[in-house]
């Protein structure tokens, strides 16, 4: 299923250059990572050299090159979230899934991942699975947030 | 809908809309604002939606942008008299609904004073909003961004009409001009200045761009107008195009933000239906039209080149500044970038005039500025005041002061590229050129309260560390520069600290802030500089620590 | 094409519209040190080293000579108290990573920089892009290009295209200040494609056999710490 759509997202791109970043983020949306043979798909349908796909590929960690779990979980690490205590938020993560920033377990349950701000300021501070936005946060309430998932 | 071919079908379309609608048909707006909706306002809406849906005409619900009080969110704003109710849940929507039946209030969900008790049930009553001068924010409670009438209805598009209908491209650019606008970004630059660049260039095919990347830590005044009030945004980008020349649009913001990028959408596919985006726009022989592009998550991309890089599909890499965007930008031809905001405040000064415009704010520094409130403060939210308030007016008035009861440390602005004041200077004015010279340039608007448990030490580090993940490694200075600066940091909020490191701080800072290809990295050691300037017994004491044990 | 005089270092330069300082300084006489710039390359403006001082209508800036535009009138000082300390400390920053590499041996010399200043780099590759940008813009290869962001930035070869480009090439190698980009080909090659020249050259004796495809094991490059 994904094949296809990824294969449909190239094609609707083919032969327009500078639509590579739109079609990275429509295949990392889609399949979760990017995987080699299709940058080099890309590379071919979109007539751009395969080191710049892999360039922007790899300059973004929007993309992942390696396969990401089923879920996100995403601390904001952003000025007013820091100043707020993202810190513990992110210790309690860690110790929670045994995952670093950056990192997914060997489950491909979650990936973990800190970045900055997400403009929910005022709620701070923030954790994100899926999109969903966790706000005013504490440590010792995450463990329930993240047993909801499987 | 049929295409509007000219101003008059436009005002008339207006009118028929206005005479459909009753101002005294109650309605109830809530808000879907980023931190509204964290807090689930979407279960508060559609409660709303479902018990109204059996009444029929009697009553409106209304989704809308951010109001703006984000602390007390959910927010609900019932019109007409304008009644705010806050942290209001899915189980209070029958009470709210029975009483704005009646013309009643319901008392427990209004605003009550922390320390006096004393309720407002008015928005002109309400603390928060009563000390600001909501010129742009003020129109969101009162429109849902997916439907353009709503903005219609609030005299949306009449500048543009007037710009079109009365007034040359050259008359448009000069009330801009004489109006002072100044880039609402971060730069402060003249805006009719730059329009007049890009006006100016040879070539024939011009951009224009909507800067909406945000991405300066701790403001979120950008996208919560784009993504309340996108048409505001358009109308002003339509009106600049047509001064400078401009046939193509951009619109770049952020690729995070579901609901931003529909709303954007949305407001475009609206705005070319009714004629406003194409060719011939209200018979004016004008023709635009624009794109919604986005970023992919990095910092550095917001800078004006190295988004003109991305729009056109490569890394964003700047550009080194000799070669002015505003003459060869995006695939070499002169590109006219600006904020979201600076765009926003083109209608009201096309509509009521440059003198009116300038009437409002400081000498050099005109109109107002959104400010996003946040950190250690008890009512954070967006607000806007008249350039030139103090910022104590910011702090006390409409913050609220410090939580917690602490006291206030430190005022930060302008995020990993600006600086901290110490609480002394807090009867200093909101203004550009001002806040500048203290060290603390105001950036795009996002201001942050520091109590008195705040570690200076660790903030700078923590701002660095930032920049260092969001270079894009292109120059030198930067990369490495900003690696050093780091890693002494790092040291002496380790206790680690060395002799000499202030003044090896201080000469990478110097390299660092000449020497670096953009902005990113020549202000990067702003926000230390600051701290040398007014916290510097602090660095010098946790240096100590290191240099002791040894 | 128009001439303009600007003055350089107390001379007076005779340069043509459309000219960079360098461009001029050069054609002069007049030495800029550089890095990353190169004749047959686009200017890129990374390395900082070519910054000189500029005074125009009274205001002095920084900037990069290797890109910044010969203007009538203008004044420029390749050395200075300021220029000079820019450069000492590049030269620093840059020979964390390469204390060797004999440009920047040279400059610290000049400059005065200390190369035991920072903490040793795991890379001694300065970034200078060289060899990247001469794969794109003369070649127009891409066997070699940036990877990453920021201080964790790269320059890696991209081990499908380099297998069948980079042996019958090699022309980045002699370009590469800090023979980087040599280092970093055999890496890619023992790696991603080991034994692949001695399999060509046995091939190339037997031309009627058919070229052996090396399949390419899909060896992460990355090892880095990642943000």
């Amino acid at each position: 299923m994904s094949e296809e759509t990824v294969n449909a997202i190239i094609e609707k791109y083919r032969g327009q250059p500078s639509s590579l970043i739109h079609a990275l983020v429509e295949i990392q949306h889609a399949n979760h990572w990017l995987p080699r043979e299709v940058m080099h798909q890309v590379a071919d349908a979109l007539q751009v050299p395969f080191a710049q796909v892999m360039q922007i590929a790899s300059f973004y960690k929007t993309f992942s090159l390696t396969p990401k779990g089923r879920h996100e979980v995403h601390v904001c690490t952003g000025m007013t979230c820091h100043l707020r205590g993202a810190a513990k938020l992110q210790a309690k993560v860690e110790e929670l899934t045994g995952l670093k920033d950056g990192q997914t377990d060997a489950d491909a349950k979650f990936t973990f991942a800190t970045g900055a701000c997400l403009g929910s300021c005022s709620i701070a501070p923030e954790l994100i699975v899926d999109g969903k936005h966790y706000g005013r946060m504490t440590p010792d309430r995450i463990e329930d947030v993240l047993k909801q998932y499987e | 809908m049929p295409k509007l071919q000219s101003a008059a079908e436009l005002e008339k379309f207006r009118a028929e809309l206005l005479a459909k609608r009753s101002s005294t048909k109650p309605c109830i707006a809530v808000c879907a604002g980023a931190a509204c909706d964290g807090l689930d306002s979407a279960a508060v809406a559609a409660a709303f939606k479902a018990a109204a849906a059996p009444l029929g005409d009697k009553l409106e619900v209304r989704t809308t942008g951010c109001h703006g009080y984000c602390e007390k969110g959910p927010n609900v704003v019932v019109t007409p008299g304008d009644i705010c109710y806050f942290e209001v849940s899915p189980a209070d929507v029958p009470d709210v609904i029975e009483a704005t039946l009646k013309g009643e209030v319901v008392e427990r969900l209004v605003y009550k004073d922390p320390k006096t008790g004393v309720k407002a049930v008015h928005m002109q009553e309400v603390p928060f909003y009563k000390h600001q001068t909501r010129l742009l924010i003020g129109d969101n409670p009162k429109i849902d961004p997916m439907k353009i009438d709503d903005y219609l209805a609030v005299g949306g598009y009449a500048a543009l009409v007037k710009a079109l209908s009365t007034m040359s491209p050259e008359q448009v650019l000069d009330e801009v001009k004489k109006a002072n606008l100044r880039g609402r970004g971060g730069g402060g630059f003249p805006a009719g200045m730059k329009w007049e660049t890009t006006r100016n260039a040879p070539e024939k095919t011009k951009y224009v761009i909507v800067n909406g990347h945000e991405g300066e830590s701790a403001a979120f005044m950008d996208r919560a107008m784009l993504t309340g009030n996108p048409h505001k945004i358009l109308e002003g980008l339509i009106i600049g195009a047509y001064a400078i020349g401009a046939q193509k649009g951009f619109m770049y913001t952020r690729h995070d933000m579901p609901l931003l990028e529909k709303h954007v959408r949305n407001a475009l596919a609206q705005a070319a239906e009714y004629g406003l985006l194409g060719k011939n726009i209200l018979g004016s022989g004008f023709d635009f039209e624009c794109e919604l592009h986005f970023d992919v998550g990095i910092f550095v991309s917001g800078e004006s080149s190295a988004l003109m890089r991305s729009i056109e599909g490569n890394v964003p890499e700047p550009r080194p500044k000799y070669i002015r965007t505003s003459v060869s930008g995006i695939w070499d031809k002169p590109s006219n970038l600006n904020n979201v905001e600076t765009w926003a405040n083109v209608p009201q000064i096309i509509s009521k005039g440059a003198d009116w415009f300038t009437s409002i704010g400081s000498e050099k520094s005109k109109g107002t500025k959104l400010v996003s409130l946040s950190g250690h403060v008890v009512n954070s939210g967006i607000v806007e005041v008249p350039m030139g308030t103090p910022l104590r007016t910011l702090v006390h008035d409409i913050g609220g002061g410090v939580r917690d009861g602490k006291t206030l440390k430190a005022i930060h602005f302008g995020g990993a590229m600006g600086g901290s004041i110490p609480a002394e200077l807090i009867d200093a004015p909101l203004d550009f050129d001002g806040m500048s010279k203290l060290g603390a340039p105001i950036g795009a608007g996002g201001l942050l309260l520091m109590d008195e448990d705040t570690d200076m030490v660790e903030v700078s580090r923590y701002l660095m560390d930032f920049l260092t993940k969001e270079s894009c490694g292109k120059c030198v200075p930067c990369r490495e520069g900003m690696k050093q600066m780091l890693q002494i940091l790092t040291r002496i909020t380790e206790g680690q600290g060395k002799a000499g490191d202030i003044e090896r701080l201080q000469e990478l800072i110097e390299v660092t802030g000449v020497a670096s290809l953009c902005a990113l990295g020549k202000t990067s050691g702003d926000p230390l500089k600051s701290m040398f300037r007014y916290f510097k017994p602090e660095y010098e004491a946790r240096i100590a620590v290191g240099s002791d044990a040894k | 094409m128009t001439e303009i005089v600007l003055t350089i270092d107390d001379r007076q330069v005779k340069a043509e519209a459309g000219m960079t300082v360098l461009q001029a300084a050069q054609k002069a006489g007049i030495y800029i040190p550089t890095l990353c710039h190169h004749e047959q390359l686009e200017a890129y403006g990374g390395c900082r080293l070519c910054m000189v001082e500029v005074e125009s209508r009274g205001w002095t800036s920084y900037v990069v000579s290797c890109l910044y535009p010969v203007a009538k009138d203008i004044i420029v000082r390749t050395r200075s108290e300021k220029v000079d300390r820019i450069r000492k400390v590049l030269v620093e920053e840059l020979m964390a990573h390469a204390p060797d590499a004999p440009e920047l041996v040279k400059l610290a010399e000049e400059y005065g920089a200390d190369r035991n200043r920072f903490e040793k780099e795991a890379s001694f590759c300065v970034l200078c892009g060289l060899c990247v940008r001469y794969c794109d813009e003369v070649k127009k290869k891409n066997a070699v290009s940036f990877f990453d962001n920021g201080s964790v930035r790269q320059i890696k070869f991209v081990p499908e295209v380099a297998k069948n480009e980079c042996w019958d090439c090699q022309e980045c190698f002699a370009l590469c200040p800090t023979s980087y980009a040599q280092a970093a080909y055999l890496l890619t090659e023992a790696l991603a494609f080991p034994g692949q020249r001695k399999i060509a050259s046995r091939v190339a004796k037997k031309a009627a056999k058919p070229r052996m495809v090396i399949p390419i094991m899909a060896v992460p490059m990355t090892g880095q710490n990642s943000h």
